[in-house]
């Protein structure tokens, strides 16, 4: 196995009256996208926080390749913040060299307005960008320093498709130059397409690690059929399901065995056309490990 | 080190620059202030008479029952500079009531002079009290009261453009992305001290420069001297602002803090009037503010053609204040707002 940039030992964090983390372990390997997922209030944001060195743990490690996190870890790290507010009334470009001038070491401005895409933006005022165009700024800035690991916290939280899409392209370019990447995010669809290794955080523990795939074939050998509640007759109810959604009307049918349920389904003489067959996804097993109630 | 704190303080100043609404209201007002100032008050003076008394003990002469005069008591050591003060019309009349002494000095050319000297000669054992006369032309208000007014802006510019933008950071979360990064909280620290200096020493130079092209002001010491006043004055001022802003995230806060040392100190440090005379108490709470020294200093080069050696009480004491603030600031300081 390659050798962990990344590593916390027993990690906890304590506010009045929260366990905000309660003592989790786990090793980020060099060069891969390792995820941090959970739901609102899990602990991720302290956890990449304590990681990042913004916040001190309570109690508990952190080791930056196989030391303590120190000096050398603020010179190598790159960081994009949740929500990032920069000073007014500076354009990308002067944003860009000012952070570029706080380390000894950095990539020239010319590459990062290439990996970024910011070539059309350089000289405009920063407070005036668009929503994807001003994540594509933030990342330049965790990049201004041609950093060993990169955070990204939600990164591309209220972005478009579009803008999203555009941001996975620049993730998977910066995977492709050997960084390491921890990233944490809503969107499960999001992580499936990046991370390499993902963490499930719920109640400030690990609940879950491992690859999506590994994780996804551990947890679940089903399958999941969708269709029309009018498809579905009345005949057919002794095979278990689920109403999925009262307002589209969608009946799921979760089932190890493909064949044989929609044999039984045709017996029944239910109709196939708005009929859809899926492999459970990382966000069924998100659902599945940390429940469906509404999180703050 | 040098290279961060270069750019940081780089970022700060064109951040301010841009401002356009921010740097024209910083040029507007003092200039505003000291044109204003000067029209007021471009009749009488104050209309108060002042009057100096130095005693052993407490002093029982019947002229000092006399009513509407402000008679306020002065050490021996004090005798000289008052002296000055009357010839330059800041003080209407000295007395020296000592065993052996019994004199009284008073400006011949002063007209509040005329009427305190006719008024001791109508009291009982007033006659008995000999005339040192003084001679000297009369300091403008304006003269005066132009380093309080630019004083007064420069403070207001030190602790609210500096604690109020650093609170302003931390709330936002600019600050907490920077300490991401190798920059040192002394070394942001520093970046931002500099660059308000710069910036209000500039404006002040310039609105003094200008201001005096058209009011005259009366300046017997060395330009370079005042310069070095304001330089220090300034420092120490920001430095006091980052004492404010090391961990407030509040801005509503961090305004009623910055208020509640702005206020007094615009009233006890000498900016509109001076403390000469007044309570006892609120002379020593006016050493305790840094605008005091500035003006006094900055009113003893001006009026009194005070060189280093005359002033370097005051400057120690803004170079300590400074060094107190400063290391005060640095040791509190806090990147992110909880």
């Amino acid at each position: 196995m390659t050798q962990a940039i990344l590593e916390v030992r027993n990690l906890h964090k304590q506010y009045p009256g929260v366990n905000a983390v309660n003592g989790i372990d786990f090793a980020v390997p060099q060069g891969i996208c390792f995820g941090l997922l959970g739901p609102n209030g899990a602990g991720k944001t302290t956890t990449i926080e304590m990681m990042e060195g913004i916040i001190k743990p309570t109690s508990g490690e952190i080791f930056y390749k196989g030391e303590p996190q120190g000096a050398r870890f603020r010179q190598e790290a790159g960081i994009q913040f949740q929500s990032t507010a920069l000073q007014d009334f500076l354009t990308v470009r002067e944003n860009l060299k000012f952070f570029g001038s706080l380390y000894p070491n950095g990539l020239p401005l010319e590459e990062l307005v290439e990996i970024c895409r910011l070539k059309d933006y350089l000289d405009r005022d920063a407070s005036k960008l668009s929503g994807g165009q001003r994540q594509r700024m933030l990342l330049a800035l965790a990049l201004v320093n041609d950093p060993d690991v990169v955070f990204l916290d939600e990164p591309t939280t209220g972005l478009d498709p579009q803008a999203r899409l555009n941001f996975w392209e620049l993730v998977n370019s910066i995977k492709a130059r050997n960084k390491t990447v921890l990233l944490t995010t809503h969107y499960m669809e999001e992580a499936y397409n990046l991370c390499d290794e993902i963490a499930i955080m719920d109640h400030g523990k690990i609940i879950a690690h491992g690859s999506p795939d590994a994780l996804l074939a551990k947890h679940f050998q089903d399958v999941i059929i969708e269709l029309p509640q009018s498809d579905f007759p009345e005949a057919a109810k002794d095979i278990p399901h689920r109403y999925l959604d009262k307002v589209r009307g969608t009946v799921e049918i979760i089932t190890p065995d493909v064949n044989g349920t929609l044999a039984q389904l045709i017996q029944h003489g239910a109709s196939l056309a708005g009929l859809q067959v899926r492999p459970r996804t990382l966000e069924d097993l998100f659902l599945e490990l940390t429940g469906k109630e509404l999180r703050a | 080190m040098m290279k961060r704190i270069w750019a940081a303080f780089y970022a700060r100043t064109l951040e301010f620059l841009r401002d356009r609404s921010s740097l024209g209201w910083n040029l507007i007002l003092p200039v505003a202030l000291v044109f204003g100032l000067a029209f007021v008050f471009s009749g009488a003076g104050q209309p108060l008479f002042k009057v100096a008394v130095v005693a052993e003990q407490p002093a029982n002469h019947p002229f000092l029952q006399t009513q509407h005069v402000n008679f306020y008591d002065i050490t021996p050591q004090q005798v000289d500079t008052t002296v000055r003060k009357v010839g330059r019309h800041q003080v209407d009349m000295l007395l020296d009531l000592r065993a052996g002494q019994q004199h009284y000095w008073v400006n011949s050319d002063s007209q509040k002079g005329y009427f305190l000297e006719r008024l001791l000669e109508g009291s009982p054992d007033g006659a008995q009290l000999t005339k040192q006369s003084v001679k000297g032309e009369e300091i403008r208000y304006v003269d005066w009261v132009v380093p309080g007014i630019l004083g007064m802006n420069l403070m207001f510019s030190c602790l609210f453009g500096v604690g109020f933008v650093i609170v302003r950071y931390r709330k936002s979360g600019y600050l907490k992305r920077l300490n991401a990064t190798p920059l040192s909280a002394s070394e942001f620290l520093l970046a931002q001290v500099f660059s308000r200096l710069l910036l209000v020493v500039a404006v002040t130079s310039l609105v003094f420069t200008g201001t005096n092209l058209f009011m005259h002001f009366t300046v017997e010491g060395s330009y370079l001297n005042l310069l070095l006043v304001l330089v220090l004055g300034a420092f120490t001022l920001i430095a006091l602002s980052l004492v404010v802003a090391a961990r407030v995230s509040s801005e509503e806060l961090a305004g009623g803090l910055l208020n509640l040392l702005t206020w007094p100190m615009m009233v006890l440090s000498g900016v509109w009037f001076s403390m000469e005379g007044t309570n006892p108490v609120m002379q020593w709470l006016s050493q305790l503010s840094p605008l005091t020294h500035m003006l006094s200093a900055a009113r003893a080069i001006m009026l009194d053609g005070a060189g280093l050696a005359d002033i370097s009480g005051h400057l120690l004491v803004l170079a300590g204040m400074s060094v107190v603030f400063l290391l005060i600031g640095a040791a509190t300081f806090k990147w992110t707002a909880d």
